[in-house]
């Protein structure tokens, strides 16, 4: 019964795996053939390119403040919306909202928002008297990658906000309640309650984040391009353009391999502290 | 006190951060360029419905809306029929070809798709699948079917055994308790696994972009990127062409909303 999934799956989506791990070892122009060049490419990316090292540098500072502050708050809001009363529940509602719009949407809603002449952002910095606020947002080799970040964070914090609920009403109420008995205060149950019974949740949200930033295209493709001068750049628009603009197959997909590489590594730290905590299978 | 003030203000404040965009957008799809630059939030002078007028006449929104329509429907009902499939096999098979199959397919989810956008490109030219929509339901397809059959093996395992089991006595082979017994009794899972795969496929744009360059094969999320180039200054243009593009979303979004963020958080979970 599985024969279908199988036969499209493996011609569609193994065999090109293994052939991205040979084109990795090649240098190709895509048009004359294609030349063995061995790890060439990875010793390349490794210590020969300033750019790709930046962009990867990019693609970790862009994961680390999109996996702070959307757990951050994500967390917070769950705890706040953790009852279900019409009030909390359309609050959940209106902040999942974001999810369902497509990312080329949400790109091109947040570059007029950042525009520097009309955008709203910087039109509502004025209104309040901070003017020097009003910054070239996307256009500034400075704060292109946060501005991008900030969208990031804008999309998707309803979507983990609905899986820290989901979470958090597993732990027993009365737990909270023996607390309060006890006198604990709000931060006092929120350090010895619902942060160590919300940890195999963390760990899912953290690593679910961590993969989708180090796999974000859309956003930026939509907003900067990775401009400018590579200041927005991430590790899939730098596969996209070595492949696609420079025509360089081979060496994008070395490119492609390093991000294999880390999605593993996410998701064999994710497994394992999950394991050693919670004996989750 | 504090805390409830600390809470309300942070509250209201992130809701303010979605209502303020998606209002602007709104409201800018019925307003002139001018009085979007300067009051983004203000009523339109006059709601008229010709920025909807000129994009279905000029901007050439008919084609890729209907070509998005096509791409999703297609791709979400033969991932949807394939994976329940696969995923009813590996449900049932407590032998090792069933876990054999569950590690094939967890394979899928440990590679990202983005990383076979080289080979895929280069297999489709061979094929002649660019520039076809039927290229990008295969890839739609494949891309899809590993997160699919994890999320509804685990919902096929949910069943309890004796459902099959007493099917089994009573003579049904395996398409008949697939037909009769999963499937109606994962009915939610289904809608759910199926909103959350439409939503992928709505709004891919890697793929696309780089298979699609022919305009009467362009889908919505490439059509909107085009927008940002041809209507260089035009955001009410824009407004109205990404309403266009998200009504079909917000539609399901209203009417199957507990399927919805069930799907949309099943597929982050089990991902």
């Amino acid at each position: 019964m599985a024969f279908p999934a199988v036969a499209v799956y493996s011609f569609l989506y193994l065999y090109p795996a293994i052939q991205n791990l040979l084109y990795a070892t090649e240098r190709w122009d895509g048009v004359t053939k294609p030349e063995q060049v061995g790890f060439h490419n990875f010793a390349h990316l490794a210590t020969d390119d300033d750019l790709f090292m930046k962009i990867v540098g990019n693609n970790i500072r862009f994961t680390l403040i999109v996996v702070i502050f959307q757990t951050a708050f994500s967390l917070l809001f769950a705890t706040f919306l953790l009852k279900n009363t019409k009030t909390t529940i359309l609050l959940r509602v209106i902040y999942f909202f974001p999810t369902i719009l497509s990312s080329v949407s949400v790109g091109l809603i947040w570059t007029f928002l950042y525009n520097p002449n009309f955008g709203f952002i910087n039109a509502s910095f004025k209104a309040i008297g901070l003017d020097g606020l009003a910054l070239n947002w996307l256009g500034d080799t400075r704060y292109s990658l946060y501005a991008i970040a900030v969208t990031q964070v804008w999309f998707h914090t309803g979507q983990m906000v609905i899986i820290y609920v989901a979470g958090l009403q597993q732990i027993p109420a009365d737990l909270y309640e023996a607390a309060e008995v006890d006198g604990a205060s709000r931060w006092q149950q929120f350090k010895s309650i619902t942060w160590p019974m919300a940890l195999p949740t963390t760990a899912v949200v953290v690593a679910y984040t961590t993969i989708q930033s180090f796999r974000a295209f859309d956003l930026v493709y939509s907003m900067t391009q990775g401009g400018p001068l590579n200041s927005s750049d991430l590790i899939v628009t730098s596969i996209y353009n070595t492949a696609f603009a420079s025509f360089k197959y081979g060496y994008a997909s070395a490119q492609s391999v390093v991000l294999i590489l880390v999605v593993l590594f996410v998701t064999w730290l994710q497994r394992r502290t999950l394991r050693i905590d919670y004996g989750v299978k | 006190m504090l805390y409830k003030v600390f809470k309300n203000s942070l509250l209201t404040l992130f809701a303010m951060a979605v209502i303020v965009p998606s209002s602007i957008v709104v409201l800018g799809s019925f307003k002139k360029d001018n009085e979007i630059y300067s009051d983004p939030l203000a009523l339109p002078k006059s709601w008229s419905f010709n920025n909807f007028r000129t994009l279905i006449t000029e901007g050439n929104v008919f084609t890729p809306f209907k070509n998005s329509v096509i791409v999703s429907v297609f791709s979400v009902a033969i991932t949807l029929l394939f994976a329940s499939l696969a995923a009813y096999g590996i449900a049932r098979m407590v032998t090792i070809t069933g876990r054999l199959l569950f590690l094939l397919f967890s394979l899928g989810l440990a590679i990202p798709g983005q990383v076979n956008i080289i080979p895929i490109y280069h297999l489709f030219v061979k094929l002649h699948l660019t520039n076809s929509l039927l290229g990008l339901i295969l890839v739609n397809i494949a891309l899809t079917l590993p997160i699919s059959i994890f999320i509804l093996t685990s919902f096929f395992k949910d069943i309890p055994k004796e459902m099959y089991e007493v099917a089994g006595i009573d003579g049904a082979g395996h398409f008949r308790i697939y037909r009769s017994i999963a499937l109606p009794l994962s009915r939610p899972a289904l809608g759910a696994t199926g909103i959350f795969l439409f939503v992928i496929c709505w709004n891919d744009l890697l793929y696309p972009l780089m298979l699609i360059t022919q305009l009467d094969k362009k889908t919505l999320p490439l059509t909107l990127i085009d927008f940002r180039g041809e209507f260089a200054t035009s955001y009410s243009m824009l407004f109205t062409a990404i309403m266009v593009a998200s009504v079909p979303m917000i539609a399901m979004y209203i009417f199957m909303q507990r399927s919805f963020i069930a799907g949309l958080t099943a597929g982050a979970v089990k991902g």
